[in-house]
């Protein structure tokens, strides 16, 4: 029998956050490794661990899987977070790369200038109000049913939900004209696994902060300058 | 039975290119063109009842549609490992005729350097490891598919790419010479021309960007 998967990342957010989420909806254990040093990334670099040289990476039934939307498909599937046929599985793939798009904007958030946080926090929210979340807010009113696809809790919801508390932190009062996403978030949210994931202590990541950057640039060497999309 | 397949994109390559790849290589589709943009973006294609968005989810709904998705989840995870490399290459190419004129070359530098230091070996190894003609399972699929495409594309760019890669050489001309690939390699059929200047005109005034 197959260990628990395991993470490979920064000690924050980032990319691998998405995989996190996933893994505690579906009630699954995981232990991670925390890159903080660029010998320990070096090692793995020569260990031939990292398909394309990059994370995130998670070790999982023997495979070291690489590319974040190739895990969290795998642990999807696996885990039956991805609805019940080609059709359904076509929905959750859209709307998964509509929150993908929005969290997106918010992901390199932490690498800008001051100047430029502020005017990235305007284009997220921006996007969340006039792009994103009007889509979302139209799916759930149209079927009136509880998960975004086929009746049943699937990935798009444990996405969609990340997103909506990632823009939230951005500007709190954000869902303020979206009345179907308000229940939504209340609703995922107090699904056991999540509203777990939710409380203190959980393997859920902090806003990321100077120190993550400081981490990130150390190890990867990249990243020093960024600029807002 | 439904309908053709319906593309709505511009009269271009961009992020539709590789549908086009991907349903061409499925031999028994043709398709034709003339919405409700789900997040105000096109790619669209119109297919079996839906109006699908998000060229990622396309490409995935084509595949496992026809079979060219590996047999279970772990070679579907090998596929989808592999198109995500190969994406994050294609999407430098994407992006090349839109950066300003100083930054050409030094984005030019840049894709062949992620090419033959990153993704191209990467996948010669694992050709030479299995020996099989195909990257997944012994089967063609959408791996080969967004391979050979991006192989192309590269060498637009930077004819002898593949000087260090005989397996890519190799697999290059095999795919070239599938029958279906073949026919979208010919004059005439839907694949789209590199970029030109009337493109990337087309492209900034409608997205304003």
């Amino acid at each position: 029998m197959a260990g628990k998967p395991k993470l490979y990342y920064f000690d924050g957010r980032g990319k691998m956050e998405s995989i996190r989420w996933l893994l505690a909806a579906a009630g699954v254990e995981f232990e991670e490794e925390s890159l903080e040093t660029r010998e320990q990334y070096e090692k793995l670099l020569q260990g031939g661990s990292l398909m394309f040289q990059q994370v995130p990476m998670v070790e999982i039934d023997g495979m070291k899987m690489v590319q974040t939307r190739a895990i969290l498909s795998y642990v999807a599937a696996k885990y039956n977070l991805y609805g019940k046929d080609l059709k359904e599985r076509a929905l959750i793939d859209m709307y998964v790369g509509g929150t993908d798009d929005l969290m997106g904007f918010i992901l390199m958030f932490p690498f800008l200038s001051a100047e430029d946080k502020e005017k990235q926090r305007a284009v997220v929210v921006q996007k969340a109000i006039s792009r994103y979340f009007p889509a979302y807010e139209k799916v759930l009113k149209d079927h009136g049913q509880d998960f975004l696809v086929g009746n049943n809790f699937s990935w798009a919801d444990v996405h969609l939900l990340e997103a909506i508390l990632m823009v939230e932190e951005k500007k709190s009062d954000v869902l303020s004209g979206f009345p179907q996403l308000q229940a939504f978030k209340a609703r995922i949210s107090s699904i056991p696994t999540i509203k777990k994931f939710l409380e203190p202590g959980s393997q859920r990541k902090p806003v990321p902060d100077d120190k993550y950057v400081e981490t990130v640039r150390r190890v990867l060497h990249m990243y020093y300058d960024i600029k807002a999309n | 039975m439904s309908g053709k397949p319906r593309l709505t994109y511009l009269n271009g390559r961009g992020r539709m290119e590789p549908v086009r790849w991907l349903l061409a290589a499925h031999s028994r589709l043709v398709f034709s063109t003339d919405g409700v943009l789900m997040f105000q973006q096109v790619p669209l294609v119109e297919i079996d009842g839906m109006k699908m968005v998000q060229t990622r989810a396309i490409l995935s709904y084509i595949a496992g549609k026809y079979n060219l998705y590996g047999k279970d989840l772990k070679e579907r995870a090998l596929i989808d490992m592999y198109v995500e490399g190969i994406t994050d290459l294609m999407e430098m190419i994407l992006m090349f005729p839109f950066s300003p004129p100083e930054a050409k070359e030094k984005n030019l530098d840049s894709i062949n350097d992620r090419a033959i230091n990153r993704y191209f070996p990467v996948f010669e190894k694992v050709l030479k490891q299995h020996g099989q003609d195909f990257l997944v399972g012994n089967k063609f699929s959408w791996a080969d598919v967004q391979l050979i495409e991006a192989i192309l594309a590269v060498e637009e760019k930077i004819p002898a790419v593949l000087s260090g890669f005989p397996q890519l050489q190799a697999f290059k001309i095999r795919m070239s010479n599938m029958p279906t690939i073949k026919k979208f390699l010919q004059p005439g059929s839907r694949r789209k021309p590199p970029p030109d200047e009337r493109y990337i005109e087309t492209v900034l005034k409608i997205f304003k960007k």
